[in-house]
């Protein structure tokens, strides 16, 4: 059932095929077909409802669904949830944090797929967390509580669980929704250099459209639980395809290396000067 | 393969973890030190208090009997070993067949009772979680309700009807509760199975009531048995609960890392590489059984499930698998102490041990958390 992608010889990361999802009698996810090529970085976009999160949400092999999900040319449902966590590492998009555990213990758990029944950090687990640890640049967070942490270094702690994972897979799930311009960058930056470093194949949720046309190889477009578009940012963030589905004005530019940025302008009935702004209601 | 890998020191391959020198990284895990290991000076401290427990307790009674005697005493009833305490026999009665296995049990029920709780807080990720929390209160004292009014005796050791009809009762209320809040799948979610424990118990408290009040006669002894106590008549008690001890205190002490991956809920638990349902299971079967095995032979004792894993929580950490094996031992040391003051403060008569546990412990508690807070 894979598909093999002709320019690198590997099988796609993950392939969903003709599928469809229902969560309490609404089918969110319909008919779908997307392959997520090895070695990209994917941003998932579509409007809220869309089906975004519900899609990546599969990939746990928890709902039920029609279709095929593949990771890495194997069934999810024939890999046990040991070798589910060898394949894909999730950053959540709201993680529990569990009260008074320190960042040191929690990333560590980021481990519990490479030991034994006991869940007991090996040496090896050890070194490899602070090895992770000092990579983030949070190596003197290691004895902090994480409950104690800001945002953005909560995300990163977040981020370092699942590098320690060691898959060759990282999906996140709306990363930057719940930090400032800044952070958002720095957490991006950071997926985007250890994605090269590690050979990573990346898939994210986002909202922020310049985020996904600046970061993502590919990008597509879920709107109505379907897949309406596919391909390098530069040509599915059109302004087109924007108001189509979002239903907003918006202007793009295009780097010279494909980046695209999308500017969202106000909402409004009519450009023209209007005689009576106070009283102009949104439709 | 990727382009963009053109650093000299970079492995590519996700099968290589390390990415940064490794040369340092060795030198480095001393600087975070591992916080969640059950640490040498942890274990001497909760072993030292047991054994203050148990002198304390063989030495302190209406006939006193000294320290050293005592303990020398004890020492002669280890294998292979032989030496002369210096007690009369009498004495020698008192404290091999009266008072130590007042104070083993002790040790064993607080134990049980301490790790049971830590485990069901670790399960529910609830801190307000305790052995009794899916009706296993109620189900024994309707065991035991049942066994007092229909007249059957007292005293005959391991066949007492009470203790077994306890343990009984204990389990059918915790079984009602788990098999009310599956689903039709066959899944249940913490929530939906504290909810069924919280009817269960309700209804089982009003069974047990109901049938209290139309037995009048027996009211004293129903009501003594549910305030908890540790009788013993010689060692047969010890026996009934040791099997349970050794059994659910290794299985609750083996799944302590993956109670710690649990902490994160059950869907990042499960993409961690864990089975939620499956450890959920396993370690609230273990708690429940030792909980209605030392509520069996004890009646209900409360507070110890509670205030003892959240003292070692506040004080060593919030990682299983330090407040495990921690509760089962500190817990152990604590109801033993309890039942000293329970026996001797209005001696020759005995304050129920659950008014000693709650008096002594609440403070203690309410003095941890205070200094905890602060900080």
């Amino acid at each position: 059932m894979s598909r093999t992608d002709r320019s690198t010889g590997r099988p796609p990361a993950i392939s969903w095929t003709d599928l469809s999802v229902r969560l309490g009698g609404t089918e969110v996810v319909r008919d779908l077909t997307l392959d997520v090529p090895a070695g990209t970085w994917m941003s998932l976009i579509g409007p809220n409802g869309a089906g975004k999160t519900t899609l990546v949400r599969t990939l746990s092999g928890a709902l039920h669904h029609r279709g095929s999900i593949e990771v890495d040319a194997r069934d999810v449902h024939g890999l046990s949830v040991r070798e589910r966590a060898q394949a894909l590492a999730v950053v959540p998009q709201h993680p529990v944090i569990p009260p008074g555990m320190r960042v040191f213990d929690y990333v560590v758990l980021g481990r519990a797929a490479h030991q034994g029944v006991r869940c007991s950090p090996s040496m090896l687990d050890r070194r490899r967390t602070v090895a992770v640890l000092q990579r983030l640049e949070l190596e003197s967070f290691g004895d902090r509580r994480v409950d104690t942490l800001s945002g953005g270094e909560r995300q990163r702690v977040v981020l370092a669980r699942a590098i320690v994972q060691d898959t060759p897979l990282l999906v996140l799930d709306e990363p930057t929704a719940a930090l400032d311009v800044g952070h958002q960058l720095d957490v991006l930056e950071l997926v985007a250099d250890l994605r090269t470093e590690r050979e990573l194949t990346v898939v994210t949720t986002v909202h922020d459209l310049s985020v996904a046309g600046q970061f993502a190889d590919v990008v597509a477009v879920m709107a109505d639980g379907r897949l309406v578009a596919s391909g390098a940012p530069a040509d599915v963030l059109t302004p087109e395809t924007i108001g189509a589905h979002w239903g907003v004005e918006a202007s793009t530019d295009v780097d010279h290396d494909g980046a695209v940025t999308v500017t969202v302008r106000r909402r409004r009935e009519s450009r023209a000067p209007s005689p009576t702004p106070i009283t102009e209601q949104q439709p | 393969m990727s382009t963009a890998t053109d650093g000299p020191d970079i492995v590519p391959g996700p099968s290589v973890a390390l990415t940064v020198g490794s040369v340092g990284v060795d030198d480095d895990v001393v600087d975070v030190p591992d916080a969640t290991r059950l640490t040498m000076g942890w274990l001497a401290a909760a072993i030292g208090a047991i054994f203050v427990a148990v002198v304390v307790g063989i030495s302190v009674g209406p006939i006193s009997v000294p320290f050293h005697r005592s303990v020398l005493e004890l020492l002669d009833h280890l294998p292979l070993v032989d030496v002369d305490s210096g007690l009369t026999s009498t004495e020698q009665a008192i404290v091999w067949d009266i008072r130590t296995p007042r104070v083993v049990l002790g040790l064993l029920v607080g134990g049980l009772l301490a790790g049971s709780g830590a485990g069901y807080q670790g399960v529910f990720r609830n801190p307000l979680a305790d052995p009794y929390l899916l009706g296993i209160a109620a189900g024994a004292g309707l065991g035991a309700t049942l066994a007092i009014v229909s007249g059957m005796g007292d005293g005959l050791g391991i066949l007492d009807p009470i203790p077994v009809a306890a343990f009984a009762g204990a389990l059918v209320a915790v079984s009602a509760a788990a098999a009310l809040s599956l689903r039709r799948n066959g899944t249940t979610s913490p929530a939906t199975l504290i909810l069924a424990g919280v009817a269960v118990a309700a209804f089982f408290t009003a069974l047990q009531t109901y049938v209290q009040q139309k037995n009048a006669d027996t009211l004293r002894q129903v009501y003594a048995w549910i305030l908890g106590r540790l009788s013993t008549s010689g060692w047969d008690e010890v026996l009934v609960v040791l099997p349970y001890a050794i059994v659910c205190g290794g299985v609750l002490v083996f799944m302590v890392g993956a109670l710690d991956v649990l902490a994160v809920g059950d869907e990042e638990a499960e993409s961690l590489g864990i089975r939620p349902r499956r450890i959920r299971a396993i370690v609230l079967v273990a708690a429940s059984l030792a909980t209605a095995a030392a509520v069996a032979v004890s009646g209900l004792i409360g507070f110890v499930g509670l205030i003892i894993p959240h003292g070692v929580r506040l004080l060593a950490g919030v990682s299983n698998r330090r407040v495990i094996p921690l509760s089962f031992l500190f817990g152990a040391a604590f109801l033993a102490l309890a039942d000293v003051a329970a026996r001797t403060i209005q001696s020759p008569a005995e304050l129920p041990i659950g008014v000693v546990t709650a008096f002594i412990g609440a403070p203690f508690f309410l003095a941890i958390l205070r200094s905890q807070s602060v900080t």
